[in-house]
């Protein structure tokens, strides 16, 4: 069956795809951080920063236009933030002809740079899980201290999320084929009764994976599961040029927050 | 003409090139099989029948071609079922998933009501209406999803895989319940003794093409085409004798 | 957001866009104030399956993770185009006990942002909190004050509670957004609680219809998956806050927004600046302790959870003292 989720990770060979996961989760986070920390308006800084997103989907071989491109799905939460524009205290612009609304220019300012902001933090998210495959970021926060339990129970999802999203599909084309019309009547049957047949759904496939839980736990332990005795891998020494990656990296985000605030 | 299928062509988004150039006509009142090995496309052809799945090509039914603004009025018409009933029985109750169909289409209480117990005594199931569909058989369950579909009257009857998985009792009774539902029918099966049986017309896909396209009892005898394309003839035991 | 090619040339959206939030829509003191509270009340949610779950906490919570993920995908048609589908807060926390609900949620959340950039990374403790840590205490809370009740009015209570998760998310991402300085006050908690009065219909429609289901179908589910749950007054009295200040905080801040602006700004909790650079360390104060970031009724949210738990725990401490030792049954 052809797959209905698509995996982010892009099988590649470049020095980024080889970088250890940790720096890699690290540096993403810090790089948000840091754009979250940015003042409104600085652009040379929102510059620089666009700037180091293409080299490194430059050099993990990915092309320039990958991340721009799916980090369009940003573009329906504008939505949220645009009317910070007439709101915002500062030097009026434009007075709508409505209202009393004016457009000033600190909230344009705030507008666009939470825009950006948010714009460039995705597509560094974007190139973090284009760039590592699933098992070694589990590995990498793993190594980060976060607790195995959760890494286990994410791992487990992810194992069986295409499972079931497979199974999800199959019920709604299914409910689909069974969803006519009458050339002379007026089909469809009222909301409730919708929403009630997609709860019944819900509930029907909320059983089976219970049920389904239970069947691969009993596998589980005709393995010799035994949740004390799982020892994970060891975490791996950081090579050369993690450390150096690492240290250009904290170069840069140190360049743009002085970029930023000058 | 029932079905009207007109150099269908399909890839799916990852690439893969799933239909090439079908091609038939099945009239009505007419049974065919559709066989061929994994991964020849006959589960992505019958999607095509009822618009789940929209390839380049011409899909008529009762001259009707199969287009995204009139899917719902196509739907009424062929009766999709699929191979595994749990996919499609969602509700708590045998009746509820039943009158689904007619619901959905806009019948009266009482018009479904009818509608229903039609369908629930084709499939020789009128004592299960009230039963929960969760705890049935699989065999119950696939005649219930049979029941599902014959309860919104469909030209064609169109089943993936209809008797895999059944034991040899539930096997017969699906069996005898195909070849007594008065309807034209295409399914897709490995299940070459029942093709035998009850399909006089075949269809043999292979790699996203029609092969071949005849009477079953003349391909059955081609061994070398059968064994070509993935599937053996059926060992029947009476033929020893 | 996830698209997912059911229908050639037909995305499906999964979830609805407005509480996911991306990065750079919360300031960086919000952002790590949520992942505070998230993260405390996690490391307690995963103690407790384990000592709930034993060694069926992992495949069980993951599978679970996987189905409400999966689950969201199913819609239902409302007008023009829109469809109406399932969070699954209340879902899994009324099933699973409110813990699981919790793990599982925290799970989906996760791992909606971190592999489908369906999400930030560091708004990713606000949006757990949001629609999966808060859900949990509404939905569970308020079903458990019921749980003596006849079946009509547990499910009219689950239903309510549905919609009240949603409520109190959307209610929560307004907050957040108004603390962060990305949208003012007076437009962003009409605007997200009026979306979700309906997006929560639909919730609250599906859950209901869910649990009913498998109250037919598996009946004996329900019964162990809820009234097992330790500390089941805290969790009532959790729930009941939460839905009291989200009940009388809504249509206080719809109606006279300046009002809550004014006690916030007389507190000092309420960043305005016309260039307000979100420091790490300004010359003062840490962002989450001084008076960039703390909210009164951010408090008071956090204030309900805090007494549930003390409560919860205090009521664990009490049932320990006073019960007799009883013998091990293996």
């Amino acid at each position: 069956m052809h797959p209905t989720l698509l995996d982010r990770y892009q099988l590649k060979n470049s020095s980024i795809h080889r970088l250890d996961p940790r720096l890699k989760v690290v540096v993403t986070i810090f790089f948000i951080i840091s754009n979250v920390s940015l003042p409104d308006g600085a652009w040379g800084a929102f510059l620089l920063a666009w700037g180091v997103i293409l080299s490194v989907s430059f050099m993990a071989l990915l092309g320039i236009s990958y991340t721009a491109k799916r980090a369009m799905i940003v573009l329906p939460f504008t939505l949220t933030a645009v009317t910070i524009i007439f709101t915002m205290p500062g030097n009026s612009l434009l007075t709508l002809p409505f209202g009393s609304y004016e457009l000033t220019d600190a909230g344009l300012m705030r507008f666009v740079s939470i825009i950006i902001r948010s714009w460039l933090s995705l597509q560094m998210a974007i190139l973090l899980t284009a760039t590592t495959s699933f098992v070694d970021l589990m590995h990498a926060l793993r190594c980060l201290y976060v607790p195995q339990t959760i890494i286990e129970i994410v791992s487990f999802m992810y194992r069986y999320l295409f499972v079931l999203t497979d199974e999800t599909t199959r019920l709604l084309r299914a409910r689909e084929s069974r969803m006519a019309a009458l050339p002379d009547r007026k089909g469809g049957g009222s909301l409730m009764w919708r929403a009630r047949v997609a709860g019944h759904m819900v509930g029907q496939l909320f059983l089976r994976s219970y049920e389904r839980a239970d069947r691969v736990y009993n596998a589980m332990l005709a393995r010799g599961y035994n949740s004390q005795l799982s020892h994970p891998v060891a975490c791996p020494f950081m090579r050369s040029q993690d450390w150096t990656s690492g240290a250009v990296a904290v170069a840069i985000l140190f360049l743009l927050q002085i970029v930023g605030r000058f | 003409m029932t079905l009207n299928i007109n150099k269908l062509n399909f890839s799916y988004p990852d690439g893969h090139v799933a239909l090439k150039n079908i091609s038939l006509r099945i009239g009505r009142g007419e049974k065919v099989a559709l066989v061929g090995p994994n991964g020849a496309g006959k589960s992505t052809l019958l999607l095509h029948l009822n618009g789940l799945l929209v390839g380049q090509g011409e899909v008529k039914i009762n001259g009707f071609a199969v287009t995204k603004s009139n899917l719902p009025l196509i739907r009424a018409k062929v009766g999709l079922v699929f191979q595994n009933p749990d996919d499609q029985l969602f509700s708590p109750t045998v009746f509820e998933d039943v009158a689904f169909g007619p619901l959905h289409m806009g019948l009266s209480e009482s018009e479904t009501l009818t509608c229903v117990q039609r369908a629930l005594s084709q499939v020789d199931m009128s004592h299960y209406a009230d039963r929960m569909s969760y705890h049935l058989s699989i065999g119950e369950k696939k005649r219930i999803s049979i029941a599902t579909v014959l309860s919104m009257n469909p030209e064609i009857l169109v089943l993936d895989e209809p008797s895999a998985g059944l034991d040899p009792r539930a096997r017969r009774t699906l069996i005898t319940l195909l070849r007594n539902l008065p309807l034209t029918m295409l399914v897709s099966t490995h299940d070459m003794l029942m093709v035998r049986e009850n399909f006089p017309r075949m269809i043999i896909m292979d790699e996203g093409q029609v092969i071949a396209d005849g009477a079953t009892e003349s391909l059955m005898n081609d061994i070398a085409l059968l064994e070509a394309h993935g599937l053996e003839r059926p060992f029947d035991v009476e033929s020893k004798a | 957001m996830l698209i997912l090619p059911i229908l050639p040339n037909v995305p499906l959206w999964v979830d609805n866009p407005s509480m996911h939030l991306p990065d750079g829509f919360l300031s960086l003191p919000i952002s790590l104030f949520c992942w505070l509270v998230t993260i405390a009340l996690l490391i307690v949610a995963i103690q407790r399956t384990k000592i709930e779950l034993g060694e069926r906490q992992v495949p069980l919570m993951g599978i679970m993770a996987a189905l409400i993920f999966a689950a969201q995908m199913i819609n239902f048609p409302v007008a023009g185009g829109t469809s109406g589908h399932l969070l699954g807060g209340v879902l899994a926390s009324v099933v699973l006990g409110p813990w699981a609900g919790m793990v599982v949620m925290a799970t989906v959340i996760g791992v909606q942002g971190l592999l489908f950039q369906d999400g930030g990374l560091l708004v990713m403790g606000a949006n757990i909190l949001n629609m999966g840590l808060l859900s949990s205490l509404v939905g569970y809370g308020l079903y458990r004050t019921v749980l003596g009740q006849s079946r009509a009015v547990q499910i009219a209570v689950i239903g309510g509670a549905a919609w009240l998760s949603v409520m109190t998310g959307a209610l929560a991402t307004a907050l957040q957004l108004w603390l962060s300085g990305t949208s003012p006050l007076t437009i962003v908690i009409p605007a997200m609680l009026g979306i979700h009065a309906f997006i929560g219909i639909g919730e609250a429609f599906i859950t209901v219809a869910a649990i009913t289901f498998i109250r037919q179908t598996r009946p004996d589910l329900l019964e162990t998956g809820a009234t097992t749950a330790q500390g089941g007054r805290g969790w009532m009295v959790g729930g009941l806050a939460v839905t009291a200040l989200v009940l009388i905080l809504s249509p206080w801040a719809s109606a006279d927004p300046d009002g809550l602006e004014r006690v916030a700004e007389d507190w000092h909790f309420l960043a305005r600046g016309i260039s307000a650079p979100y420091q790490i360390f300004p010359d003062y104060t840490l962002p989450f302790l001084g008076e960039t970031a703390f909210s009164t009724v951010m408090a008071g949210t956090v204030g309900a959870i805090v007494v549930a738990i003390v409560v919860m725990l205090m009521a664990r401490l009490l049932q320990k003292l006073t019960k007799a030792p009883t013998v091990f049954n293996p």
